[in-house]
């Protein structure tokens, strides 16, 4: 028996004599907890009696480091935040400074950005997808769905001279036109890339196993997911038809026509089946902005010292997580007064507890999976 | 809104007084908390009169009860509590707010709270109305030292919890003051 540090507060409850209830890690190295996340359980045999999560190990203190250096500087920690899809990150940083401005920004721009940005959805699921397969103990979806990341990242390469922490944007648009090659390319990737989500489906939807380990599992009602401010694929798996690119919508969305998915139960099945489809809108999305992209400049023009009004503005975005959003505070200066950074996987993963209380060990790698972090956004 | 510019024919024309100003945005907002606790809406600022960046600032008293008041009434029905999170203000007579956005479903809408804190000041836990707020302020407590009263677990979340400061403070300096040091490891000098 080993003591359990004084950072969480689970206790041994009171037991019957002669059974023993168990404490264990399972982190911060664990090939399931996808990053390094800490979750202390208290077991009795296989249920989960208590849940409590340390994180903090990728706390990097962006947050801080915003309020010393300029808003241009800043674009590449956020990549680092959720690198992942690290252009959605970039995204939402630009937007929320320019809402400050107040700039208008061109239509080629608008819809550039949001091409990368459903590129950077479908990498991001992408991967979420083949992880949280092979943590499911599914190895060939983990392959499959590499070789479509691949082909994403190679994308991303392209246009912007780096596959993960891709430094996108610019403030007032893009840095510099994307080149052809990146147009022609995205578009045999759209192409091909909807038969290949039916062969991923084929491995899944259907499959008994599958079935039996997510259907069921970490269920929350919508009205809970709500109190507990998650956002994002959980909330629409629990029934709530809510997407930030609908509802108050930002970049080329507006003139986009997708779909937003929903599941019924909100379980761990059905939030596999939101992140599918919404692979599909996002591949239907980037079709339509291939088809529409209008000619012209991509950044409107951006004085040499950026210095926004003082003041405070609020902006999210859909992040393939949830509500990605920046908090900013501007004292008229060149550097920031106040960075918040609003992380979706923080938020979404405080609901933790709730989704795997009275369940198995082994549904919380399936629970953990199906919540999609990223530490390096939950942390900072 | 650019009203001063230049004065426009139409409301001029019939020669009566001009037309009056706007109402600033959340201006029904402040009349429903105003109604339930008067006196607890201190401010009521926008930035650029963006209908999304209303905000409105309470006195702390009133918060949980304007908070659950939003939340419930049928023409506010906040129910997602987007972030809460803190700022410090040094210099000024209360020098923590403490910022809460909060988001409606059913009428599209966002909405900024705001509480001022001397420092030292507890504020009031807002876990008893939204759930989701349980973490986020363990966040502000870790990173400000702000205490939240009525709070079911207040302890720190992202730093060790023999960290000792509150980093997110203006008076605490980018590099720390030496709570993790990394020191590099003394190579062998070739020879050695």
């Amino acid at each position: 028996m080993f003591e359990v540090e004084s950072s969480t507060r689970i206790e041994r409850s009171s037991v019957l004599p002669g059974t023993e209830e168990l404490i264990i890690n399972m982190g911060p190295q664990h090939p399931s907890t996808h990053g390094v996340l800490r979750v202390i359980l208290r077991l009795d045999g296989e249920t989960v009696t208590d849940c409590d999560c340390d994180i903090g190990y990728l706390h990097r203190g962006t947050e801080k480091i915003g309020e010393n250096i300029t808003y241009t500087m800043f674009i590449p920690y956020t990549d680092r935040l959720d690198y992942i899809a690290a252009p959605s990150s970039n995204l939402a940083w630009v937007t929320a400074v320019e809402k400050l401005f107040g700039w208008e920004i061109p239509m080629r721009a608008h819809y550039i950005r949001t091409m990368v940005a459903e590129f950077s959805r479908i990498s991001s699921h992408l991967l979420w997808l083949a992880t949280h397969a092979l943590d499911i103990g599914a190895m060939t979806v983990f392959l499959w769905c590499f070789r479509e990341r691949e082909m994403v990242l190679d994308l991303f390469e392209q246009a912007f001279g780096a596959r993960l922490t891709v430094n996108a944007f610019r403030l007032g648009g893009l840095y510099q036109d994307v080149p052809q090659k990146f147009l022609d390319l995205s578009q045999e990737f759209v192409d091909l890339f909807p038969a290949r989500i039916g062969d991923y489906e084929t491995l899944l939807t259907d499959n008994r196993i599958w079935l039996q380990r997510t259907r069921g599992v970490g269920v929350i009602s919508a009205d809970d997911a709500i109190d507990l401010s998650l956002t994002g694929p959980i909330i629409r798996g629990s029934g709530v038809r809510w997407d930030i690119r609908r509802a108050q919508p930002y970049a080329a969305y507006p003139y986009l026509d997708f779909v937003v998915p929903v599941g019924e139960n909100g379980d761990v099945y059905d939030r596999y089946l939101v992140r599918v489809e919404e692979m599909r809108q996002s591949n239907r999305i980037i079709q339509q902005c291939l088809a529409q992209l209008p000619k012209g400049p991509v950044s409107c023009k951006v004085p040499r010292t950026i210095k926004p009004p003082a003041g405070e503005v609020y902006h999210s975005i859909e992040n393939p997580k949830g509500e990605f959003g920046f908090y900013l505070v501007s004292d008229g200066s060149e550097t920031p007064y106040r960075v918040r950074i609003r992380p979706p996987s923080f938020v979404n993963l405080s609901g933790l507890k709730k989704l795997v209380m009275g369940g198995l060990v082994a549904d919380v790698v399936a629970i953990i999976g199906s919540i999609d972090i990223v530490l390096g956004e939950c942390d900072r | 809104m650019a009203d001063e510019a230049q004065p426009d024919g139409k409301e001029e024309g019939a020669g009566s007084a001009p037309a009056a100003a706007p109402a600033p945005p959340a201006q029904d907002l402040r009349e429903l908390v105003e109604r339930e606790r008067p006196g607890a809406v201190l401010e009521q600022t926008a930035y650029k009169d963006m209908a999304d960046e209303a905000t409105l600032v309470l006195r702390a008293e009133a918060l949980v009860a304007a908070a659950t008041l939003l939340r419930d009434h049928p023409s506010a029905r906040f129910r997602l509590l987007s972030d809460l999170t803190a700022a410090h203000w040094p210099g000024e007579e209360r020098p923590f707010h403490v910022v809460y956005h909060l988001y409606s479903f059913d009428h599209n809408r966002r909405l900024r709270l705001k509480v001022k804190l001397r420092d030292g000041e507890e504020a009031p836990s807002v876990t008893g109305v939204w759930s989701g707020a349980n973490w986020m302020e363990r966040e502000a407590y870790d990173l400000f030292g702000v205490r939240f009263k009525g709070h079911p677990d207040l302890r720190r979340i992202l730093l060790p919890e023999d960290w000792g400061s509150h980093p997110l403070r203006k008076d605490y300096p980018l590099e720390g003051r030496g709570e993790r040091v990394y020191t590099k490891p003394k190579r062998k000098e070739f020879g050695e």
